[in-house]
């Protein structure tokens, strides 16, 4: 849908599913040749699967995840122990211990301490050289325009921001995790206001 | 089965005892109940006939009457007094019926595994000079948000009636029960002598039950709050502990999320001479941790708050305090756990105390491996480690280079999602079972895993008791070959025969159940998640573990005619949970009818009616009271 697709809603989406999948809009089952996880062909993880009832083979329910956890109580750890962590985690993903790194096509993640970079470029040298690909020329106003895959990251706020949008001090502290996106699904992502 | 027993097939050979009033010259204090009302533990059958209040108590010297089972009886009353073991205090009560008097006047430690398995006055009318009671409420899967909150195992109906048969209880240790500030207040008042209270993984109270507990419990020594919700009610409950020197030996309260009044828990633990474990919550910050140890260099447990500095602290340049050296200090400390929050830098602080650890708990500890290593290098008596997954497997082989005393490793996952990459796998779980051969207790979560690892753990590691491995991803085979991970626990229930508690995961078929029903004859707690594939799977187990008590299982495809298999067992085991299976409401109800001492409840997860033909949740336990009166409307019990 036209509408959509010029509000770039996928852009700021929140993805539970491996790096790079395909969602067509209808059906957010993966495609076969992504890494799949059991031998049922059923990749568990989507983001808002609900209505797969002609997939599902177990009797479970998948209930709409208002958070992470799509299954009720799996994995087993008790809430309270999940809580102490959520705010550990956020802080310690902001605090640079590490950040997960994904790219569109690439089917693994990976980890990445932004501590031990100083500035944009280098970090963005680092990108380049992991994951095998260039990125252009950054500007306030165009962004990463012309380039293939362009950096972004997800911020404390859970908004999703072109990577050199902020000084690189309020980066690295508010910077949850990093996707680099293929450049025409960044369309739209950090214009200034 | 020991459960067909009744009073009338007990030996008879106390039918040549006296006439109740000729025992009044004869025994030391004893309250003599003639007949039994039932039997609290081991879920043999009662009779109901009544007991005849007690005798006078006197003194031995006193001893007029020449009635030789008498003698005996005051022997045995002797004697029983150095069994503590409850299993095999329920086997002596079983052998005739002065023993089984006897031994319920000499029990002083009560242990209730499930609450409504038994009444309070059931309890009370058998066991009449308990000093310490331990009771258990909801099952397991209750702490996963499985079952939905209110559906009992309320401390209440308890309180009131120890409250009034036993003055002299020392101490209460309940798991996962609901209570009240109400009923914090009524134990505080009932028992002057009250020495030990332990809340493990309870909630329904605040501040302001604690606050009872702390002002009128002028002998407590313990008062250990573990994983339980404590909500704030703002009252300052660490001021209202006793002035001058108080009893006090463990406090722990790491759980209890609210702010506390610092200078009030330093003087506490100032005037705590006897204080040997502190756990500490979130709230204290590191610099009040330090104040702390220097006033308790005695203690042998310690939980940090805050591992780090504050904001404020760094802004204003102020030199820190000496942390080294108030580590240093604690020359008991074996046993360390907190460090939430953790600036990393700040572990080098607890190096001096590494060489004597036994016990570490870095489970809410965010480090890596690097950060790790430095620490662990000198833990070599460790025996319980505790950890995130974020050391990686490179942290988890620096553990079992260096710990080879180690018992127990539970490793925790920073995500505790599904499809993420995990920093844990088969290599640590390999490198730790070729390094800790001692290893008792594992519970490891993971994103992957394989056959090979397990089975090398199962080799590996003889003494093996408790293995539970959480491979996170439903349904996940193993990671290199493809193939189900059955063939490694397998290797487990085969190798490790000192097994009693097994949780399986990833993706198995019945061939895993198969085994486990061969060769798990000692597992006494099961828990299955996704797995198996059809009712062979469940009868495997219910027919080939004898020892069975717990079994837990969710979202699995057994039916009712694997439940139907169980039908021997039942009784022998404290309960049943399967939700998310394929069982029917009539398969339930079969059951129901078949075995009128099983209290068979159906739970909905919420108000609605249940549309589909497939009970939501069915939990199951045996019970000498019939269905409970406090069940709430989602929970039908079948009859």
């Amino acid at each position: 849908m036209a509408f959509e697709r010029d509000l770039n809603l996928e852009a700021t989406e929140l993805r539970l599913g491996l790096p790079g999948t395909q969602e067509s809009r209808s059906n957010k089952r993966s495609l076969p040749d992504m890494n799949i996880v059991d031998d049922q062909g059923h990749r568990s993880g989507s983001s808002r699967v609900i209505s797969n009832a002609s997939d599902a083979t177990k009797s479970e329910e998948e209930t709409t995840p208002p958070s992470k956890t799509q299954v009720v109580g799996w994995p087993p750890i008790r809430s309270y122990r999940k809580n102490s962590l959520q705010a550990k985690k956020s802080e310690a993903e902001a605090s640079g211990i590490y950040v997960k790194v994904s790219m569109d096509g690439a089917p693994y993640l990976r980890k990445i301490h932004l501590n031990i970079y100083n500035d944009y470029p280098e970090l963005l040298k680092a990108l380049e050289d992991m994951f095998k690909f260039k990125v252009g020329e950054y500007s306030e106003s165009e962004g990463y325009n012309g380039s293939e895959f362009v950096p972004t990251y997800e911020d404390k706020d859970g908004d999703w921001m072109l990577v050199g949008d902020v000084p690189w001090e309020m980066f690295i502290t508010s910077c949850k995790r990093l996707r680099v996106m293929k450049g025409s699904e960044a369309r739209g992502l950090g214009c200034a206001v | 089965m020991r459960q067909d027993l009744t009073v009338q097939q007990m030996s008879e050979d106390d039918d040549r005892s006296p006439p109740l009033d000729l025992r009044c010259g004869a025994a030391p204090s004893i309250n003599r109940a003639r007949n039994c009302s039932g039997e609290a533990v081991s879920g043999s059958g009662s009779s109901t006939s009544s007991s005849i209040p007690a005798s006078v108590p006197v003194t031995v010297t006193e001893y007029q009457s020449q009635y030789p089972d008498q003698v005996l009886e005051i022997v045995l009353e002797n004697v029983l007094q150095f069994l503590t073991s409850r299993r095999d205090r329920n086997a002596a009560s079983l052998v005739c019926k002065s023993w089984w008097r006897a031994e319920a006047l000499t029990r002083s430690e009560l242990f209730i595994g499930n609450c409504y398995a038994v009444s309070p006055d059931r309890a009370r009318g058998r066991f009449r000079r308990v000093r310490s009671v331990v009771l258990k409420g909801k099952p397991r899967f209750a702490d996963f948000n499985l079952m939905p909150p209110d559906w009992g195992a309320h401390f209440g109906p308890w309180v009131c009636v120890l409250a009034n048969a036993y003055p002299w209880l020392e101490k209460v240790y309940l798991k996962r029960m609901s209570i009240t500030d109400d009923d914090l207040a009524l134990l505080a008042e009932s028992f002057s002598g009250f020495k030990e209270l332990t809340l493990v993984c309870c909630e329904g109270f605040g501040t302001c039950g604690l606050a009872f507990i702390a002002s009128k419990c002028r002998q407590l020594r313990v008062l250990d709050l573990i994983e339980t919700e404590v909500t704030d009610d703002e009252v300052d409950w660490i001021s209202l502990f006793p002035e001058g020197e108080t009893c006090l030996e463990s406090l722990i309260f790491d759980c209890v999320d609210c702010a506390i009044n610092f200078e009030a828990l330093e003087k506490l633990v100032a005037r705590s001479p006897f204080l040997r474990k502190l756990r500490l919550n979130r709230h204290v910050s590191i610099r009040q941790l330090y104040r702390l140890m220097v006033r308790a260099p005695q203690l042998t447990h310690l939980g940090t708050g805050k591992y780090g500095p504050s904001e404020v602290a760094q802004r204003q340049g102020d030199t820190e305090p000496d942390y080294i050296a108030a580590f240093a200090a604690c020359k008991s400390l074996v046993c360390l756990s907190g460090f939430r929050e953790i600036t990393p830098d700040y572990l080098s602080a607890i190096y001096p105390v590494c060489a004597n650890l036994t016990s570490l708990n870095f489970s809410y500890a965010t480090i890596t491996a690097d950060q790790l290593k430095p620490v662990i290098c000198n833990c070599h008596k460790l025996q319980i480690f505790w950890a995130l997954d974020s050391i990686c497997d490179e942290g988890l082989q620096a553990v079992a280079a260096t710990c080879k005393e180690l018992r127990e490793l539970r490793v925790f996952p920073m995500n505790a999602q599904e499809d993420v990459e995990g920093p844990v796998s088969e290599v640590g779980l390999q490198a730790i079972s070729e390094g800790c051969r001692k290893l008792q207790s594992i519970l490891y979560f993971c994103q992957r895993m394989t056959n090979a690892a397990v089975i090398a753990m199962s080799s590996n590691c003889l003494e093996l008791e408790v293995f539970r491995l959480c491979i996170m991803g439903r349904h996940r085979p193993d990671h290199a070959t493809g193939e189900p991970m059955d063939e490694g626990f397998g290797a487990i229930v085969r190798n490790c025969r000192k097994l009693t508690r097994l949780a399986v995961s990833g993706l198995l078929t019945d061939r895993a159940f198969g085994y486990i029903g061969k060769y798990g004859k000692l597992i006494r707690t099961l828990s299955v998640a996704f797995a198996g594939d059809s009712d062979m799977g469940l009868k495997y187990v219910l027919e080939g573990c004898p020892k069975l008590q717990k079994l837990e299982i969710r979202d699995s495809p057994f039916g009712d005619a694997a439940l139907r298999s169980g039908l021997h067992h039942y009784y022998n085991m404290r309960f049943l949970w399967m939700s998310s299976c394929r069982l029917t409401r009539q398969g339930c109800q079969e059951i129901a009818q078949a075995m009128p001492r099983l209290v068979v409840e159906v739970i909905r997860s919420d108000d609605e009616e249940e549309t589909d033909n497939y009970v939501e949740t069915l939990y199951m336990y045996r019970s000498l009271e019939g269905p409970r009166h406090d069940a709430p409307k989602f929970v039908t019990i079948l009859r």
